[in-house]
């Protein structure tokens, strides 16, 4: 499966990247030459295959649901790029 | 005198507490190798304030008697751990301000054993790459390079360089198709990727967490066990670490291998595989037999379908992980007209072209319409790669291979820099073992015509790395390898 201009905008768009104009055609070739490799995938009989989603054979570990950690606002937002009044500043989202 | 940065962890511990050497003595020693050493750019960060201020209560301790396992031994720490106060930057601008505000599980146990930390390590972003040159600090120079300045592998690039140019007793690295073993290789240092699990990931930035694992890259094999003694086990905050028992790993060390069954497998010898690994290869498997072992083939038959797997599921995993870095709660921001516009300012000045690249893959394959013949089917095939290891190890112990198809080349190597899929083909033979979860270890063999180092890579059931390290023992015994 090829991938078009338009495709390579939209997953752009998905992925939060800026992809510029005159550098359009070189990623949708890359795109494409990678997509042919792993495409390769398809001669393998997978029917009646289990998927595997992680190695992991143990079963999750429950806890009480207690609060075992908090009050560290200073410690969240030290990295902060913009901070006011103890919370994360973001653009204006709502009119 | 001797140069106290030939010593490995080992004899350094038996130094220490006989107290011919001192704590203060073996770090400046190492620090004075950071400052010769650094044409290598294998620090990307250094603390060697704090060291010595660790030094000296390491000396403390040893003079009262409350040292502890690694009391006083200076390591080196990849650059994806986070560390309390210490900037941690996965090498991406994107987070060149992040300071951590918590330390990381393994860099937390390595502490409370004793150990120093020199600085942190340089590897390719977010540890995306085989060749140390996707860092947005530069690539490291291997420190075996002759004229020409070589690759020193990658991910964990400054890892190895590091340990090669002993600019630190031994270093953390991060593994998530190779990251720990390729870099050893071209280095002509010893790393281990433990099983998935037995290191907590908590704290480590994260690439693609259902392959991502910590391990040790160090002078030797006895080594490496020291360090993972204090690195693994389970851990509350990591959900997928586990919960089987951590033995001593260093009781390994020098028990005998007399009919352990080393399985060869076939589809690792492609043909025009390079002539010089595929001898040393041999050589590995004659000192193996040598010390008892008996060498059986095998056969892996997904193995060519580990790569195209890999660049499927790792992708997918990266897209979803690095979503977080947006310009609001941490690293660096590049403002713009609403949250949209934000976000993509941020992250398009922020991330560097490999990791662009894979987030734009990993985003194509698990959106509305080609989840299920991409994402769905490598997970399926990746079920098929592990059930092949369940099979061969029917018929053997442990799995001997070489680590990389070939050895060292030049930083900015066209043919590499051209086309990504180069780059990619030579995590050819380490790529399976994270898909099925194992550990494997690599370590030097020999060196090859032009001086360079070539790794052996030893492959373990799950949770059995007490096997590789009794075999990787036998195995450096006989190989001889002469350090840096």
């Amino acid at each position: 499966m090829a991938v078009d201009n338009d495709t390579v905008r939209r997953i752009a768009f998905l992925s939060r990247l800026k992809v510029e104009p005159d550098k359009l055609e070189e990623t949708k070739q890359e795109f494409n030459k990678i997509l042919a490799w792993v495409e390769e995938l398809g001669e393998v009989n997978t029917d009646n295959v289990e998927p595997l989603v992680s190695v992991n054979n143990e079963s999750l570990t429950l806890r009480e649901d207690d609060v075992t950690a908090g009050h560290m606002s200073e410690a969240v937002l030290a990295n902060a790029p913009a901070k006011e009044f103890g919370y994360f500043v973001v653009p204006k989202v709502v009119e | 005198m001797t140069d106290l940065t030939d010593l490995t962890i080992s004899e350094s511990l038996k130094k220490l507490k006989a107290k011919e050497i001192s704590p203060v003595e073996l770090t400046t020693a190492y620090i004075e190798k950071m400052k010769n050493n650094d044409k290598y750019n294998a620090y990307v960060t250094t603390t060697e304030d704090l060291a010595l201020a660790q030094a000296k209560e390491a000396e403390k301790r040893y003079a009262n008697g409350t040292n502890r396992p690694l009391e006083g031994i200076a390591l080196g720490i990849k650059d994806l751990f986070c560390t309390k106060g210490v900037r941690t930057t996965a090498c991406s601008h994107i987070i060149d301000n992040f300071v951590p505000q918590y330390e990381s599980t393994v860099t937390q146990h390595l502490l409370d054993d004793g150990a120093l930390f020199l600085g942190k390590l340089n590897l390719d972003e977010f540890a995306m790459g085989g060749s140390n040159e996707t860092s947005c600090f530069g690539p490291v120079v291997n420190p075996w390079s002759k004229e020409t300045k070589l690759v020193a592998g990658g991910s964990s690039g400054g890892s190895a360089a590091a340990v090669a140019a002993k600019m630190c007793a031994a270093a953390t690295g991060t593994d998530t198709g190779g990251s720990i073993r390729e870099p050893a290789a071209f280095c002509g240092v010893t790393g281990i990727k433990p099983t998935y699990g037995r290191c907590s990931r908590y704290g480590i930035v994260a690439f693609a967490s259902s392959l991502d694992q910590a391990g040790p890259i160090a002078k030797d094999v006895t080594d490496c066990a020291i360090l993972l003694n204090s690195m693994a086990g389970y851990d509350a905050k990591d959900s997928t670490s586990s919960k089987v028992d951590v033995p001593d790993f260093t009781s390994f060390i020098g028990k005998d291998i007399k009919g352990l069954k080393v399985g060869i497998p076939q589809e690792y010898r492609p043909d025009g595989l390079n002539k010089e690994i595929s001898d040393y290869w041999d050589k590995a498997a004659q000192i193996l037999k040598d010390a008892g072992a008996e060498i059986v083939s095998v056969s892996l038959p997904h193995t060519k379908y580990a790569l195209p797997t890999y660049y499927v599921i790792a992708p997918a995993e990266a897209s979803s992980n690095l979503a977080r870095y947006d310009g609001v709660r941490y690293g660096n921001r590049k403002e713009g007209n609403g949250l949209d516009e934000l976000y993509i300012n941020t992250r398009t000045e922020g991330f560097g072209k490999e990791v662009k690249r894979r987030i734009l893959i990993g985003t194509y394959v698990l959106s509305a319409g080609y989840y299920d013949a991409y994402y769905l089917k490598a997970q399926k095939v990746r079920r098929l790669i592990k059930n092949d290891f369940d099979e061969a190890f029917k018929k053997c112990d442990i799995l001997l291979t070489p680590t990389s198809p070939i050895e060292p080349f030049a930083i900015g190597d066209k043919k590499m820099l051209e086309n990504p899929i180069n780059m990619y083909l030579n995590d050819v033979f380490t790529v399976s073992v994270n898909l099925a979860g194992l550990p494997a270890m690599s370590l030097p063999i020999g060196l090859s015509q032009n001086g360079l180092p070539f790794g052996m890579q030893l492959i373990g059931k799950a949770f059995d790395e007490e096997t590789i390290f009794k075999t990787a023992y036998q195995l450096e015994r006989g190989a001889n390898f002469v350090r840096m």
